[in-house]
């Protein structure tokens, strides 16, 4: 009986260390004092201050458009890379997985200078190109090690099925290479959007002037004071993407459901 | 020759020096059931995969029609494969599967649907187009599988142990109803499998491999009676072999006893395999028997007991209707026209 209130206290507090400033900041951001520790009563006027702020807007499109275009171009080059990788022989593809892991334990820091680096040696202006390509490129790896898996799932003859039914090996990847492995190619897709919207650090050091994205606006905002439009912003972008996890949850469990309720028919 | 089908010369495969098969020939006619028979590792698949266009031989000729099309990738080649594990689309259901070769072809829908159809029939899976393939028993699956091939109708159709994974029960009865489809739609089947009964009851012609070679090819009747070595009387069947010598024309000495026998043309004291099938030992009382023995153990198996004689140090399988009780002292009796004498393999 003791022991399993301890279990129940123990995990409560793991999420509470977890969760609490996370609801705190959001609780924060509906009020209408400037400053924290007083309630001084609820308001929207944050909210609305935010979506006036041109520059905040500004770098939300900049952090959304690189997000979505690095993670498309990411998933894409990963994917392939992923299939490729798994037709390789035991110890070649031994050295390129490590080769694929280092870019994922390297730290950012490292990973950011040496691209800016690279790009200031090819004499690459940076800006929003050069943002662009460094989140792209730290983003492949990420998606060939969420694809990876579905890829080795598949059976070998299902591709052989294929073009022994008349399709080219390019139908064959598109009609039933492709829609087997969607599942890894959406959690690869989704996982480097977040990262992308996520970075500081790789962002920091390879944009130019008058190409800031979120993480760096706030932080350049954070230094002259917390904002309380920071806490909105956080706020809306924690909404987002914990709708867009329940989405994709949802999509899966439903897949699920289709596929038992068949089953047990 | 032209009148064959297809036909593989002198075709040979290796992976990085290890030899898959070697020299393999083999004609197949026009509407034929063929079955390559063999344990794993025999060659057979490979032979399968290269007609099928998914293994690239060595050397060695692959000619359809009397026309070469070893270049010819595996989409654009006439034949069409039912593969060991089904390989069905699962993100497709029943009906998709089955159309997924026509709808490549760019058929008219109407069309599609009219030929899924009555193939669906022919499986004996009508109303089963909307089902995912998951949801399918093994068996069904296996039926989609073949409904996928036979729908494109090919002219040749591969199948790679397409019974393999099925219970026995099922497998009989499917036995019979591919044997059934073929002469219905007359296509050649070329079917590959390690299981000597489902090779008797469905083919015309049995190539029996080993190690990467073609031991023997024939009908069901001729491999079973008139096996060439006694690798292939051990594996069609079972079988008691024993080292001989030939004596000379129809005289085989077995163990220290001359026994007559039907074959002749050997060398002076050649030292051969003597095949003797379990049914064709008879026995009989102690004093008439060519061997004498002591039986170790009877098993009944329905039809038959199969009784266990230990003689000559060797231990020897009888099948009979009739029978004698554990520890018996027996004699056993060889007809000379049962007993198959077989050049020795060297392999």
């Amino acid at each position: 009986m003791v022991s399993r209130i301890l279990k129940r206290a123990y995990m409560f507090s793991l999420y509470l260390f977890l969760y609490a400033p996370i609801i705190v900041l959001a609780f924060y951001s509906f009020n209408n004092s400037r400053t924290r520790g007083a309630w001084t009563g609820f308001t929207f006027k944050w909210y609305l201050a935010l979506f006036q702020d041109r520059q905040i807007m500004t770098s939300l499109y900049y952090s959304l458009s690189i997000g979505v275009i690095a993670a498309f171009v990411a998933t894409i080059i990963g994917t392939l890379a992923a299939l490729g990788i798994n037709h390789l022989k035991p110890i070649p593809r031994t050295v390129i997985m490590n080769l694929t892991y280092l870019p994922v334990l390297n730290p950012d820091i490292v990973t950011g200078i040496s691209l800016m680096l690279l790009f200031i040696f090819v004499r690459l202006k940076l800006g929003f190109l050069t943002l662009l390509l460094s989140h792209i490129t730290f983003n492949i790896p990420y998606v060939i090690l969420s694809v990876l898996p579905r890829v080795k799932q598949l059976d070998q003859n299902m591709y052989e099925a294929a073009l022994d039914l008349g399709a080219t090996p390019g139908l064959a990847f598109w009609k039933v290479i492709l829609p087997e492995i969607m599942p890894g190619v959406v959690t690869g897709w989704l996982l480097a959007f977040t990262l992308s919207l996520d970075d500081f650090v790789i962002s920091f050091f390879n944009t130019g002037s008058g190409v800031s994205n979120l993480s760096i606006i706030i932080y350049s905002m954070a230094r002259r004071g917390i904002n309380p439009k920071i806490n909105a912003l956080s706020t809306l972008l924690l909404v987002s993407i914990l709708a867009l996890l329940v989405t994709v949850n949802l999509m899966m469990s439903r897949q699920r459901h289709l596929k038992i309720r068949e089953e047990s028919e | 020759m032209d009148n064959y089908l297809i036909s593989l010369i002198n075709v040979s495969k290796d992976y990085n020096g290890a030899e898959a098969i070697k020299n393999v020939t083999l004609n197949i006619k026009k509407n034929e059931f063929l079955t390559m028979l063999g344990p794993s590792g025999c060659g057979k698949t490979t032979t399968l995969r290269i007609i099928g266009g998914f293994e690239y031989p060595s050397s060695g000729k692959l000619l359809f029609e009397g026309t070469d099309i070893i270049n010819l990738p595996p989409y654009k080649r006439k034949v069409n494969t039912v593969f060991q594990k089904y390989a069905l689309f699962p993100h497709l259901n029943v009906f998709e599967n089955i159309a997924f070769g026509l709808k490549i072809k760019k058929l008219d829908p109407k069309i599609i649907s009219k030929k899924v159809g009555r193939i669906l029939e022919l499986v004996s899976l009508s109303g089963y187009e909307k089902r995912s393939v998951n949801s399918l028993s093994g068996g069904q699956q296996q039926r989609v599988a073949i409904a996928r091939a036979l729908v494109n109708e090919p002219e040749v159709l591969l199948l790679d142990e397409p019974l393999g994974a099925l219970d026995l029960k099922l497998r009989k009865g499917m036995q019979l109803e591919l044997k059934a489809m073929q002469k219905h739609l007359g296509i050649t089947f070329i079917y590959v499998t390690h299981d000597q009964e489902e090779a008797l009851t469905m083919s015309d012609t049995i190539v029996v491999m080993n190690g990467g070679m073609i031991q023997q090819t024939g009908t069901p009747e001729a491999i079973y009676n008139e096996p060439v070595n006694a690798f292939v009387a051990d594996f069609i069947g079972e079988s008691n072999i024993f080292d001989g010598v030939m004596l000379e024309d129809y005289q085989v000495k077995i163990f220290d006893k001359m026994v007559r026998c039907s074959d002749r043309g050997f060398d002076k004291n050649e030292p051969v395999d003597v095949v003797i099938r379990p049914e064709d030992i008879k026995i009989v009382d102690e004093t008439e028997g060519i061997f004498q023995g002591i039986i170790k153990s009877v098993t009944f198996k329905g039809v038959h007991y199969e009784m266990i004689v230990q003689a000559k140090n060797m231990e020897w399988i009888i099948h009979s209707t009739k029978m004698r009780p554990a520890g018996n002292s027996v004699g056993l009796w060889v007809d000379p026209y049962d007993i198959h004498i077989m050049k020795k393999v060297t392999c």
